[in-house]
């Protein structure tokens, strides 16, 4: 079933867990990717897909292409050339956190659970980023790592099988990272999947690289 | 498609508006700034004043209209937020209307009803027509937001885009300002202005939302 899914024969081979690939159809994949910023080719031929459990890690070094390949895949932007395919929803993380200066991360949490209908109750959400205390000051007096953690909770407020995460270690300190982890890993085991652009040495237990 | 995300942005809009002080009082007091200061311009004569003065509203209306709406979308792609509502599920040019729509009743809407108090001031009759107008401007002033708006949509990535917005929206308010000042005029053609008013206003409603969404799509691209 999955090698009928793969995409036909792209430059850079689809990303596999190597160890055992998976038999289930991808959730996300894109084909044959190209794009061009200005008169400067950003990639070209960039093929991925992720699998339920898997985690794919956008590597490059600053202006790659990380971000609009990310985007692209979000569908934000639209790429030169080549095809997404979307299976299942996803939610989004970017580099910019979508709060507002006089929102707090209880408000914002609200606003975009009632956005997406979604049941989960706030307050929960909120322990688990440790914004309880935080929970009520507008965004523009919270510093950059709890406006991180209240972007980050979004993807609490509603099971979506795929994330999208842009940096998302940026302005976390040691703990906010753990907890990064151990969502994603909690994420991966429930059989969804993330794919995230990110610097640095930093990786997810069993992850696949994508080098642009 | 259900209709909590549409009601999300305009909440999200509605909030924006009074957040952080009354800035939606800011076309308020441009509008208050032209009353008092055209009579100083053009003398106090009670007959000049009196006819010149729906006109003079509406031309400060339609300017009004464009001192708050460099940010509505501005400040969505600057911080993100616009990324999340084209992933929302809803159409852009709904979400687009809504939020054009609460910017109106936070901005536009207490213009038109603070225009009787400006027709005193320019010597207008106190009488029930002053409220017609009033209906009038609220009307006219729905089309200048929209067509505002998608200047705004336009200018949402470019830094000081409130040129760029006058630019794009002036000649679309052209109709709205015609219509609306000929069904005050009470002059010959005046009286089927009104429904030529109202039909500008249902055209800018109709086709402003679509013309909103391609830009801000393009703006997050």
């Amino acid at each position: 079933m999955a090698a009928f899914a793969r995409a036909p024969e792209p430059a850079i081979p689809a990303p596999m867990n190597s160890e055992a690939p998976s038999l289930l159809s991808p959730l996300l994949s894109g084909a044959g990717l190209g794009m061009i910023r200005g008169e400067r080719v950003l990639f070209r031929s960039v093929s991925l897909s992720v699998r339920p459990g898997e985690a794919l890690l956008l590597r490059g070094s600053n202006g790659a292409g990380k971000t609009t390949l990310l985007r692209i895949l979000a569908g934000l932007t639209r790429a030169e050339t080549g095809e997404v395919t979307r299976a299942a929803p996803h939610h989004w993380v970017g580099h910019r956190e979508g709060l507002k200066p006089m929102e707090t991360p209880r408000a914002h949490l609200k606003l975009w659970a009632e956005a997406w209908g979604a049941r989960t109750g706030t307050d929960p959400v909120l322990t688990r980023m440790g914004l309880t205390r935080p929970a009520d000051v507008a965004g523009r007096d919270l510093s950059a790592g709890q406006r991180r953690r209240t972007a980050l909770a979004r993807l609490l407020l509603e099971d979506r099988p795929v994330w999208l995460l842009d940096e998302p270690y940026t302005a976390l300190d040691a703990e906010g990272r753990a907890l990064i982890d151990a969502l994603i890993a909690e994420h991966r085991a429930k059989g969804g999947a993330v794919i995230a652009a990110l610097h640095g040495e930093a990786g997810f237990p069993g992850s696949t690289d994508v080098t642009l | 498609m259900s209709g909590a995300p549409l009601l999300a942005a305009f909440r999200q809009s509605l909030g924006e508006a009074w957040a952080g002080g009354a800035g939606a009082l800011l076309p308020l007091g441009f509008l208050g700034g032209t009353a008092v200061l055209v009579p100083l311009g053009i003398g106090t004569d009670a007959a000049t004043l009196k006819a010149v003065g729906p006109g003079i509203i509406w031309v400060a209306l339609a300017l009004a209209s464009l001192v708050t709406l460099e940010r509505i979308f501005q400040a969505d792609a600057e911080d993100g937020t616009l990324d999340l509502w084209l992933q929302a599920g809803a159409p852009v040019s709904a979400l687009a209307a809504a939020k054009t729509l609460a910017h109106w009743l936070s901005a536009g809407l207490p213009l038109a009803l603070f225009s009787p108090v400006l027709a005193l001031m320019f010597q207008a009759q106190a009488s029930p027509a002053l409220l017609v107008n009033a209906g009038l401007y609220a009307l006219g002033s729905l089309a200048f937001f929209f067509w505002g708006g998608v200047g705004a949509a336009l200018s949402a990535t470019v830094r000081r885009g409130g040129l760029l917005i006058s630019l794009i929206a002036l000649p679309l308010y052209v109709p709205t300002a015609v219509f609306g000042a000929l069904a005050m005029s009470g002059g010959p053609g005046s009286t089927g202005a009104p429904l030529f008013l109202a039909a500008s206003t249902l055209f800018a409603c109709a086709v402003a939302p679509y013309a909103m969404s391609a830009a801000l799509r393009l703006a997050a691209d």
